[in-house]
């Protein structure tokens, strides 16, 4: 017999989606001085609120409140009271979670059963875990009194709009400083939800301040001589334009930039958990994910009858309405990242790749890509060298561990990998000459607020989880100067 | 009638062997009444690529050595140095025109901080790495890894001290330098490269350039096999340039604000500022199809 | 209309508007992928059964040969599959379809023919308010119990299974397993389920398992022979995987997880091993083997995860009684009451359904 799946859709008025949506500065929610933004649903394409946006001399005012807030309140506040607002949040982040959920469904178009397992729980974890760490910063390993070290300027992306904005508020926030943070232009709404539940929580007017906004607006606020430390998340190129704004000024950088990550496949994996690895390597958030695992690299022997698994296994995928508690690749978040992914693809195809795509319906509305794989992708294709950010695997085969370790690290990035094999030697072997900040030996994409997260490379510096990502947040220079 | 010295020419340390600059220039270095004392290489754009090259090969090879035989290498790079500890004194007092005995103590501490680093290397990943007890049926652990290539500037004044404090975090962790000496004093830091030459340190780990860092340096902040570079001894003006150059790459840039205390006991900040977090994940499942819920 | 996305190869870059679209289809967005999507390029040989089989280290060669599991990926695998929502016609298309792949069981000291006859009765019509519900495929009973089964259900096209061959231990000679089996074949069984020598495949004696499976096999005849591999003794997953296809090698029709005397019983994540063993079996011989998921699933979610399972992991043409079956009894109950939920548009209760 066929099975239907019925459609099983989220109800979307849990969203409790407002028409307009304003800025949060100095505890208030304020309308700012740029224009309003509007924010798509990318399953539809059709707008789906508006958003009030900062000017520059908002920029200013949200870095003087942040200023106040810290000299005036925060840094003075022991640390087991920052830890107990930062618990707080957590549990407003668990108590709203499934508005949360819908909301950063509709807003950024990836499948409930992410939001709703992944991205929403592991905000409040991040939360939680670094309130632990407010009082506890003297043990972190960073000498015995490391200090904060003022206001933070955080710029975050669109693909994990609020476990970005938890990944970047809870550390600097445990760790003492005060943030204006500035969500991606497309991807505002859930932060702005979390503002409502950081007022919720009373959290000091000024601690924390979030400016929708264009590039532009990120531009100002890293550049803004206010500020001590900045965090971003996002593209190679802008991180490497961050990096030589900042040059010779002395403000804390830590970036976490884009990815070409690798999965090693050996003939002696376990192969079924291997596919569903790489499945979930590229095709977890429709692969708008920096530490995708873009690349596949498949031992020749096996090569054949791994791709056949594999794409036996992508064509079950169901591509479709991202509120659908059954859809497991959703939209693509905005019609230029669509763009993008399809002229990557175009590029593939007439480089000379071979082109498989899935049979998967595509709904007639919104912006959506069938899962690809291109297989017999050289290494000097765009598909194997550029960061395409979408559902699209590049494949090529290796012959020996020596050939799969220098494949994979033939990148500028360096952010992820991951290595499939039943031999521990070689898991542990091939893990440690792998250039890349996390390796996933026979699982992929696992993240945890405890587990340092962040790139070798072009990848970025800094890391985000674990005490390296409070020490992220935290004055440790500790050399003596004259 | 008094015998006529010997005089040494002043060659780069690259690779582990003393080649002159590939250009064939050189500078001269002056003793403390300002009379000439002998012709230092000065480095060229080409031997700064040469170094790189070569720092890339040690890297690969000190990154592989154990942390317990990176410490005995540092530890006998001491042993060559206390070896030599009037050469170094009477180098400074010559050059620098320092108190023999404040030349002395310099060199002194410059030994001590050798042994110190070189208790560190088997230390590093306990300190900071560690398991990371995540949420779920994993094992996950972070261990720091060395960066790979550190340019830097070596420090004026402390003409040895600055010279090891700068050179010895950045190798005890297995990474390789290449590092441009002050102008003022090559004699000193071609002095050090010979009891590195002489110590068990495997070649390319450390070299050394004699010359202008405001020249060399530029070539080697944008220099895409280099990973990070240590400015803390770079005036404020190169810093800026250098740090702008670095971001082409996304190099790591060591910069802390002010000017290094290289005599006070040192931190970690240089340590940690060449090493990289790698995170592993392996799964763990349970022993038995009948130990419950997971097997 | 509704077209694969996959004819669209080369979309149009000029347009910033998505260029892969098609028409959704009228069902909604979602249509059940093709069984077999891909065709594969060079079909993998059928296995040489007889080369395999001629010794002992040649058996332990081909199956220790079989790629290896990993406990955590399968799990988290099948957890995810767990997480489909199962809502409205679907649920009650599944409901049936459960119903009818149940083999109502009883495997009891203290079975006796009444008890027999009243679950024979309860399978030829699980829910008199409701006689459009599906019956179940089998009853399965002890082999002295096959002819009272057999009577009570001639000619309703309900099946009488039962198991043999020592059941459930399997500890005694071949001789006796055969004779076991003869005995249910004479009182009328239309089926076998038999079970593997748990000792020899721990102790690597392939042959041996082998051997008694032929054995079994030849005795059936035409009868469906079903292999218990009572996964919860085996130890590992790996275990599960190969022990799979020693059965599937020597021929079984069903490969059946469990006698429901050993806990773990049936599995999820050991049901889906078992699937996708088949699931290859069919991709290189062409041949459909069956698959029984026996003991432990209890409610009618339990039910509709497995046949997710079914669907995603061997395929859709799997979802038939012929390819699938529950070794269960309290399930049929659940099913029932969910069925009457469906139907009736409230929540039914115990009251409601026979117990029988």
């Amino acid at each position: 017999m066929e099975l239907h799946y019925a459609s099983a859709p989220e109800n979307a008025s849990i969203a409790r989606l407002a028409s307009r949506y304003q800025m949060f500065v100095d505890g208030k929610f304020i309308d700012g001085q740029g224009p309003d933004l509007e924010s798509t649903n990318p399953a539809t394409g059709k707008p789906l609120a508006a958003v009030s946006s900062a000017s520059a001399a908002d920029v200013d005012t949200a870095v003087a409140a942040a200023r106040r807030a810290y000299e005036n309140v925060w840094s003075a506040m022991p640390g087991a009271e920052r830890g107990k607002y930062l618990f707080r949040i957590a549990r407003g982040i668990a108590e709203r979670a499934r508005e949360l959920a819908v909301l950063e469904t509709l807003d950024n178009g990836k499948p409930i059963r992410e939001t709703r397992d992944f991205d929403v729980p592991n905000a409040a974890q991040h939360f939680f875990y670094y309130a632990g760490w407010a009082d506890k910063i003297q043990h972190a390993g960073f000498g015995s009194r490391p200090g904060a070290l003022g206001v933070a300027a955080q710029v975050i992306p669109w693909n994990f709009p609020l476990l970005m904005a938890a990944w970047k508020l809870a550390p600097a926030l445990a760790a003492g400083n005060t943030v204006v943070i500035k969500p991606a232009e497309t991807t505002s709404l859930s932060i702005l939800i979390l503002a409502e539940i950081i007022a919720d929580a009373g959290l000091p007017a000024g601690v924390v301040n979030i400016l929708p906004g264009a590039g532009d607006i990120g531009a100002a606020l890293v550049e803004h001589d206010g500020v001590d430390k900045v965090a971003f998340t996002g593209s190679t190129a802008v991180g490497k334009k961050i990096q030589h704004s900042l040059a010779g000024t002395h403000k804390k950088l830590t970036l976490e930039l884009g990815g070409k990550g690798a999965n090693i496949v050996f003939a002696d994996a376990a192969q079924d958990q291997a596919v569903e690895g790489v499945v979930n390597g590229i095709f977890f958030n429709q692969g708008q994910v920096c530490c995708a695992g873009s690349r596949l690299l498949v031992q020749e022997s096996i090569a054949e009858e791994f791709l056949d698994r594999l794409k036996t296994r992508a064509a079950a995928l169901r591509v479709g309405d991202p509120l659908d508690k059954n859809t497991d690749v959703g939209a693509i978040n905005s019609a230029a990242q669509l763009t993008k992914i399809t002229e990557l693809c175009a590029a593939g195809s007439n480089e000379g790749a071979g082109r498989w795509t899935s049979p998967a319906m595509l709904p007639e509305q919104g912006f959506f890509v069938a899962p690809t794989i291109f297989t017999d992708a050289t290494a000097s294709m765009r598909i194997s060298r550029e960061e395409i950010f979408g559902p699209v695997l590049a494949v090529s085969t290796f012959r020996t561990p020596d050939e799969a370790v220098a494949k994979a690290n033939n990148t500028p990035y360096g952010l992820s990998a991951g290595v499939w094999t039943e031999k521990g030697s070689r898991a542990m072997g091939v893990a440690a000459g792998l250039k890349a900040g996390v390796v996933w030996d026979n699982t992929f994409n696992k993240f945890d607020p405890t587990a340092a997260f962040g790139g070798y490379g072009e990848s970025g510096f800094g890391r985000e989880g674990g005490p390296s990502g409070l020490a992220a947040y935290l004055n440790t220079d500790d050399e003596g100067v004259l | 009638m008094a015998r006529v010295a010997v005089s040494k020419t002043y060659k780069l340390y690259i690779g582990g062997v003393f080649p002159r600059s590939e250009s064939g220039r050189t500078y001269q270095v002056t003793d403390r009444t300002g009379t000439f004392m002998a012709n230092a290489a000065l480095a060229s754009r080409k031997d700064g690529r040469e170094a790189v090259s070569a720092a890339r090969k040690g890297h690969v090879t000190w990154a592989k050595a154990t942390p317990y035989n990176r410490g005995q290498v540092i530890y006998r790079i001491a042993e060559m140095l206390e070896g030599r500890r009037t050469e170094f004194t009477s180098a400074l007092v010559d050059t620098l025109d320092m108190d023999p005995a404040k030349a002395a103590e310099e060199v002194d501490a410059a030994i001590d901080r050798l042994v110190h680093y070189a208790g560190w290397t088997d230390k590093i990943a306990a300190v900071f790495g560690g398991s990371n007890p995540v949420s779920g049926p994993y094992f996950s652990y972070s261990a720091p890894e060395p960066t790979g290539v550190v340019a830097a500037v070596a420090p004026s004044g402390n003409a040895l001290l600055g010279l090891v404090a700068v050179i010895a975090p950045i190798i005890c962790s297995g990474n390789s330098v290449v590092i441009v000496a002050d102008a003022a004093t090559p004699n000193v830091a071609i002095a050090f490269a010979e009891a590195l030459a002489t110590s068990d340190l495997p070649a390319g780990v450390v070299n050394i350039l004699t010359g202008q860092a405001a020249e060399i340096m530029p070539y080697l902040a944008s220099h895409g096999d280099v990973n990070a570079l240590d400015l803390s001894a770079a005036g404020a003006v190169l810093r800026t340039t250098l740090a702008q150059a670095a971001s082409e790459t996304v190099k790591r840039v060591y910069a802390p604000k002010g000017s290094p205390d290289y005599a006070a006991i040192p931190g970690t900040g240089r340590l940690r500022a060449f090493l990289e977090i790698k995170t592993l994940w392996h799964p763990v499942g349970a022993v038995s199809l009948t130990g419950g819920g997971s097997y | 209309m509704s077209k694969p996305a996959a004819a669209a190869t080369t979309p149009a870059a000029k347009q910033p508007t998505p260029a892969a679209k098609q028409p959704a289809p009228a069902a909604g967005p979602h249509v059940a992928p093709q069984p077999l999507p891909v065709q594969r390029s060079k079909p993998g040989l059928p296995p040489d059964v007889a080369a395999i089989s001629a010794s002992n280290s040649s058996l332990k060669a081909f199956l220790h040969a079989l790629p290896a599991v990993d406990p955590v990926g399968l799990e988290a695998r099948v957890a995810v599959l767990g997480t489909r929502s199962i809502k409205k016609d679907s649920k009650l298309q599944l409901i049936d379809l459960a119903i009818s792949m149940v083999d109502l069981t009883t495997l009891e000291g203290a079975d006796t023919e009444g008890k027999v006859r009243n679950l024979c009765r309860k399978a030829l019509l699980p829910d008199p308010d409701y006689p459009d519900t599906p019956r179940t495929a089998a009853i399965c009973v002890y082999p002295d119990m096959v002819r009272t089964a057999a009577t009570t259900l001639a000619g309703s096209g309900i099946r009488v299974a039962s198991v043999a061959t020592a059941f459930p231990a399997g500890r005694s000679s071949l001789e006796v397993k055969l004779a076991d089996i003869a005995l249910a074949l004479e009182a009328g069984a239309d089926e076998i389920d038999m079970v593997i020598d748990r000792g020899a495949f721990l102790s690597g004696n392939y042959a041996k398992v082998f051997e008694e499976i032929t054995a079994a096999k030849k005795a059936c005849g035409q009868t469906v022979l079903k292999v218990i591999l009572e996964t919860g003794e085996l130890g590992t997953y790996d275990g599960v995987r190969r022990a799979s296809w020693l059965a599937l090698l020597a021929g079984a029709d069903f490969i059946k997880t469990s006698t429901g005397k050993v806990s773990p019983a049936a599995t999820l994540p050991v049901t889906y091993l078992m699937l996708q063993a088949v699931r290859n079996w069919h991709d290189m011989t062409g041949q459909r083997r069956s698959v029984k998921a026996a003991g432990g699933i209890r409610t009618t979610k339990d039910a509709i995860k497995y046949l997710v399972m079914v669907n995603e992991v061997a395929g859709a043409s799997w979802l038939d009684p012929d390819y699938f079956r529950f070794g269960a009894s309290g399930v049929v109950n659940d099913l029932i009451m969910q069925r009457r939920t469906q139907k009736e548009g409230h929540y039914s209760g115990p009251g409601y359904v026979t117990v029988d």
